[in-house]
């Protein structure tokens, strides 16, 4: 299983689609190793500098509809190639959200309050989060703060999540 | 309790429920392109994988980067086609015969009333005019439907959106789904399905439709999707003929996925189109339009013709139509990609390659490249482009460009004035 802990990037936008995530023109590498540069190279939000801000973040935490627009699943695979294997967020589109979980990866959405919160309290401030799979907690800490949110999986994202990936469990079942 | 179309189509395609909502349907077809195909093929050769389920029900071509542009997107397409020759995947589509995928494989008769079909590719969405669900999924949902012929969804919830009322002269399809899109907006239809129906969808050609079906992911619909007809049998019929007696008896066939009258719908929309401006949009979402009228004295540098969206043979009817007669602004690149080789060929027959190279066009050869930035029309910082295509994001046809989506009449009339400009000024 993949780690879901460590240090947090915020993005405050909603809508960040999937050409903002990984441009099209380098969807011409077939090694995921070979997308690390260029995570999140089109994304234009005041403050975020993308080489500086990527470094060293394990997780994401955004707001509505992350990952809309294509179905590639570069995406994860640019997130999974720097060290990012959970994004946290009010929203997703759908063929993202799959991508993430059948790459044993997670995509979990708090409700938009939680959000606000989170980033009220949390962002511009070096966060780190820890995330309890057996009950369901994150436990998010900087400066001294410290706080937990609940959240909740399908049984299905689970089990993916815990086995690996869709692919070893589809073609042992069907 | 009735049933929605997604719904008839999961319960006569159902293979399990592994839990919740999920189920985990049978697949009809499975399309695959040379961009998201081969890291599934090289995924299944290292899980000592390389299967496919059934080799008739897989169909493949080259369609983004066509011809290779450079080493990298040769390897590509020579993984799909090495693939597609091992296993005897008959139905595979290479330069010459190749064509936009969402264009090409309807007009082989692929796609059928109740069909389920995955493609790695999100504006699979389009194929939902046939009455089919028909989604788009990353490469591990692809190389799971290339292996075993299934896929997990969530059981389906539907939108249905009703469509009344007469197109104005310089308005088409295009233009109602830009609406539709700004009305919902780019998250309105999440994990949606969107049922198109009405008066106005039933006067529209399959072409028509497939425009529709084609931007439902616009506004995060998992499939668009539009009722069986006759207009659906006569596009078909040559594929079908000898399946079916008579056309009326395939249409009897065809209707069983038509939805209950007491089918439940998660919302129900009723959209009159009567006073529809043609649409233009102005920001980096798809949802962000406005009337064209209101973007007039927008300079554009490129107007882009093709794509899944609007590269059929209407399209370019339409467009020629703008056009006829009339020259390119000097200050404007027109680029024409016709969907598919039998789109291209019946363009040289009716005369229309003609009207756009006289015009002053370059007529490319089929493929996706420029709607995506990947080859065939990248735009240069700070260049602007008016396109039929359906993605207006940040960077989406070269880094640093914008991209006005609209109708193959807009973007015929902006080619002839420089701006942004509306068709009927030239008819």
């Amino acid at each position: 299983m993949k780690n879901f802990s460590g240090k947090v990037l915020f993005l405050d936008r909603s809508d960040i689609n999937t050409d903002e995530i990984i441009p099209a023109k380098y969807l011409t590498e077939i090694s995921k190793e070979a997308l690390k540069p260029y995570l999140l190279e089109d994304l234009r939000i005041d403050g975020f500098a993308q080489g500086k801000d990527i470094k060293g973040k394990s997780v994401i935490i955004t707001r509505a509809n992350f990952g809309c627009g294509s179905s590639r699943e570069h995406a994860p695979w640019a997130l999974e190639v720097n060290g990012i294997n959970m994004v946290i967020a009010e929203s997703f589109a759908r063929i993202f959200r799959q991508n993430m979980f059948n790459c044993g990866m997670m995509a979990v959405e708090l409700p938009g309050q939680s959000i606000d919160h989170l980033f009220q309290v949390f962002s511009g401030k070096e966060t780190s989060i820890e995330t309890d799979l057996e009950k369901n907690v994150f436990i998010l800490k900087a400066d001294g703060l410290e706080e937990k949110a609940g959240f909740s999986i399908s049984d299905f994202d689970r089990s993916l999540v815990v086995s690996g990936g869709w692919v070893e469990y589809a073609d042992a079942k069907y | 309790m009735g049933k929605t179309v997604a719904e008839k189509i999961f319960d006569s395609h159902f293979v399990d429920n592994p839990s919740g909502d999920i189920h985990v349907i049978g697949l009809d077809a499975v399309f695959c392109h040379e961009i998201t195909t081969p890291v599934a093929i090289n995924d299944l050769v290292s899980r000592n994988k390389d299967r496919v389920f059934d080799p008739d029900k897989i169909k493949a071509v080259i369609d983004h980067v066509t011809p290779a542009k450079d080493s990298k997107t040769a390897m590509q397409g020579k993984i799909l086609r090495d693939w597609a020759r091992r296993h005897n995947i008959r139905d595979f589509f290479d330069i010459g015969r190749n064509g936009v995928c969402h264009a090409i494989f309807p007009e082989k008769g692929f796609v059928r009333p109740g069909y389920t079909v995955i493609m790695g590719d999100s504006h699979t969405c389009t194929h939902g005019a046939f009455c089919a669900f028909a989604a788009g999924v990353g490469t591990t949902d692809l190389e799971v439907g290339i292996l075993k012929g299934v896929c997990a969804f969530h059981y389906p919830s539907t939108i249905k959106i009703n469509i009344v009322g007469k197109m104005l002269a310089g308005v088409y399809a295009k233009d109602v789904i830009l609406s539709i899109i700004g009305r919902l907006g780019v998250n309105g239809a999440t994990n949606k399905v969107i049922e198109f129906t009405g008066p106005a969808v039933d006067a529209m050609s399959m072409e028509a439709r497939m425009t529709l079906c084609n931007m439902a992911i616009e506004a995060g619909g998992t499939c668009g999707i539009c009722h069986p007809d006759m207009t659906t049998v006569e596009y078909l019929w040559e594929f079908i003929k000898d399946k079916y007696p008579t056309k009326e008896k395939a249409f009897e066939e065809f209707k069983k996925f038509s939805p209950d009258p007491d089918a439940e719908y998660h919302d129900v929309i009723e959209y009159d189109i009567s006073r529809l401006e043609p649409m233009v949009t102005f920001g980096f979402k798809p949802d962000q339009v406005k009337p064209v009228r209101e973007m007039e004295k927008t300079k554009v540098d490129q107007v882009y013709i093709g794509s899944c969206t609007n590269g059929r043979i209407e399209d370019l009817r339409i467009a020629a139509r703008v056009l006829k007669g009339n020259k390119i602004s000097d200050s404007v690149r027109g680029i024409i990609s016709p969907a598919t080789p039998k789109v291209f060929r019946q363009a040289m027959d009716e005369g229309i390659l003609k009207t756009f190279m006289d015009a002053g066009f370059c007529v490319t050869n089929p493929t996706c490249g420029a709607c995506l930035g990947m080859s065939n029309g990248v735009l240069a910082e700070g260049e602007v482009c008016a396109s039929t295509t359906n993605r207006n994001f940040n960077g989406r046809m070269g880094k640093g460009g914008m991209v006005h989506l609209m109708s193959p009449a807009t973007a015929a009339a902006c080619a002839i004035s420089g701006y942004i400009t509306n068709s009927t000024l030239y008819k």
